[in-house]
């Protein structure tokens, strides 16, 4: 069985730089359980990897029931000179709820 | 006068931003402070080619419309205003608001421009300093340089206010700083009271997206449900002396406030949730807790803050060449096929022009434009293509548009839709400057 972040999460993406940050919102507790488990580094690397060189570091906010994601080279080299229309990789918090996870 | 309680409210959120919120806050929101945060990364070194071209200019396009709009009723009710629109000419921005309020037939407002931001001379001085992403020094950008400037903190913006001004307009601020000034100013706090700090920080990082805050970039139909979008109301934040905070918006304004969306905006571009850095402290939310207090009301508890560092974060804005593009649109039974086909035509005009470029992007828009073009991508029934490069050279940059341009009677079948553009980029990247060689500084308009 499996489910996507989306099922589980709401998110937001936002820049500095060259680096991506995408936050994942649990919607309850029982989402929490599963994404604090499985939304690991390695597994938003590989959903990103054909996008980012990486690394991706992740920060744990149990109040909030939220997971922070920074993800390093992301950003086309960085908003001011990528040559992507989305340089502030708005959308890439969509590429996060479109991952699949284990339940 | 030192006050137990200030209401500041966010009047724009970015540059570009809606204007009616502004105003609607203004009149109905009963405000004490109007804070509108305009300045993107690369903002001041854009309006620092314009300023050059006429030195009367050099702050943000829309300045003067916002104030305009929003003066009357301010002044009226006593708001004091605060905004970074100043950009590049905080001074000749000054001057401007000054002369528009007289000739709205107001009472000449006394208008405060913060100055010392700008520290394109010092950083010139000082070649060795290193880049934050490379630890490369400087000095390989200075001959490009646009503009440096540094994020001044809350305590300059305090000190304007505290010269009774009415509106305060400055260049780089930090965004939350322009925030925790007025609260440092209305409540009377301590630049070192680091409780405090902590919550004002907080509380400005979360006002200074404006409608992030009150459901904008947040609906998903069916999932998370967004009321009014078309009149979403801007955020404001009751804040009492001893450091609580509740947020809210007008009564009847769109758009929803609530624990999900402040915590989307909590964790918007924040990085290590236990050290994001202002010029005013090292803000820790790891504790921090939301609580929905009523309908579109959301207080919370458990902000730090560490001291503030002894450095200053500047931004370098530098000229990095060109980016051109263009773009072409397919549709039908081989749609796809048919613009892969552009591709290679494109690739292979512009090597016959003799340009190159390091760095070419192609997109399949409607396939690949936004997350890449990830294994199993069905084709969809129309697509779009776009091809961008960048280069040193104007017109090598312009040829890519135009080449995509002339695919209208020399590509393939049933093309349409053919765009072009070109436009100059200025690069950004930062750095740190020790404390003590930055001055901000408060220069009061009274001209009339």
């Amino acid at each position: 069985m499996s489910t996507k972040v989306h099922e589980l999460a709401h998110s937001r993406a936002g820049d500095k730089g060259n680096t991506s940050n995408v936050s994942v919102i649990a919607y309850d507790q029982a989402a929490w359980d599963i994404l604090r488990r499985e939304l690991t580094e390695e597994r938003v690397m590989r959903a990103y990897a054909h996008l980012a060189s990486g690394p991706v570091t992740r920060y744990e906010l149990p109040r909030l029931r939220a997971l922070n994601f920074v993800i390093e080279g992301a950003l086309g080299g960085g908003v001011t000179i990528s040559l992507a229309r989305d340089a502030h990789g708005k959308s890439l918090s969509y590429l996060m709820l479109d991952i699949d996870l284990p339940v | 006068m030192t006050k137990t309680r200030v209401r500041i409210g966010a009047g724009a959120g970015f540059s570009d931003d809606r204007f009616e919120p502004a105003l609607e806050l203004a009149e109905r929101g009963e405000l004490d402070y109007l804070v509108f945060e305009c300045l993107a990364e690369r903002t001041i070194a854009r309006e620092t080619l314009s300023r050059i071209k006429d030195p009367e200019t050099g702050y943000t396009p829309y300045m003067r419309d916002r104030l305009r709009m929003v003066m009357p009723a301010c002044m009226q009710a006593g708001i004091r205003i605060v905004t970074n629109m100043g950009a590049a000419n905080p001074l000749g921005a000054a001057r401007v608001i000054r002369r528009d309020a007289l000739s709205l037939g107001l009472p000449p407002p006394v208008v405060a421009a913060v100055v010392g931001d700008d520290v394109t001379e010092i950083v010139r001085a000082h070649p060795e300093l290193r880049l934050l992403d490379t630890g490369e020094p400087v000095e390989s950008l200075l001959p490009r340089m646009a503009a440096a400037n540094a994020y001044l903190g809350a305590d300059i913006v305090r000190e304007a206010l505290a010269r009774d001004a009415q509106i305060v307009v400055t260049g780089r601020v930090a965004d939350p700083s322009m925030f925790v000034g007025c609260m440092l100013h209305g409540l009377g706090w301590s630049y070192d009271d680091y409780p405090r700090l902590a919550a004002g920080t907080f509380t400005g990082h979360l006002l200074e997206c404006a409608a992030q805050l009150t459901g904008g970039c947040f609906a998903d139909p069916g999932k998370k449900d967004v009321p009014d979008m078309a009149r979403i109301g801007f955020p404001y934040a009751d804040v009492d002396a001893d450091g609580s905070v509740r947020l809210g918006k007008v009564a009847g304004s769109g758009g929803r406030l609530d624990v999900a969306t402040c915590t989307e905006q909590a964790l918007y571009e924040i990085h290590d949730p236990a050290r994001y850095i202002t010029p005013d402290c090292v803000l820790d939310i790891t504790e921090a807790e939301f609580e929905q207090l009523g309908p579109d009301r959301v207080g919370f508890r458990g902000t730090r803050a560490a001291p503030r560092t002894d450095t200053y974060k500047v931004v370098v804005g530098y000229h990095d060449g060109w980016i051109g593009e263009g773009e072409v649109g397919y549709a039908g039974p081989n749609a796809v096929a048919r613009a892969r086909l552009s591709e290679q035509i494109v690739r292979e005009r512009l090597k016959l022009r003799g340009f190159s470029y390091p760095e070419i992007r192609v997109d399949y828009i409607g396939m690949s434009s936004l997350h890449g073009m990830g294994a199993g991508r069905p084709e969809p029934y129309e697509v779009r293509l776009r091809v961008a490069a960048r280069s040193p050279d104007r017109k090598a940059a312009q040829a890519v548009g135009f080449e995509m341009r002339t695919l209208n009677v020399n590509g393939p079948a049933g093309g349409g839709g053919t765009l072009e553009a070109l436009r100059e980029v200025i690069g950004v990247r930062s750095l740190l400057l020790p404390r003590h060689l930055v001055h901000p500084e408060v220069v009061i308009e009274e001209r009339p």
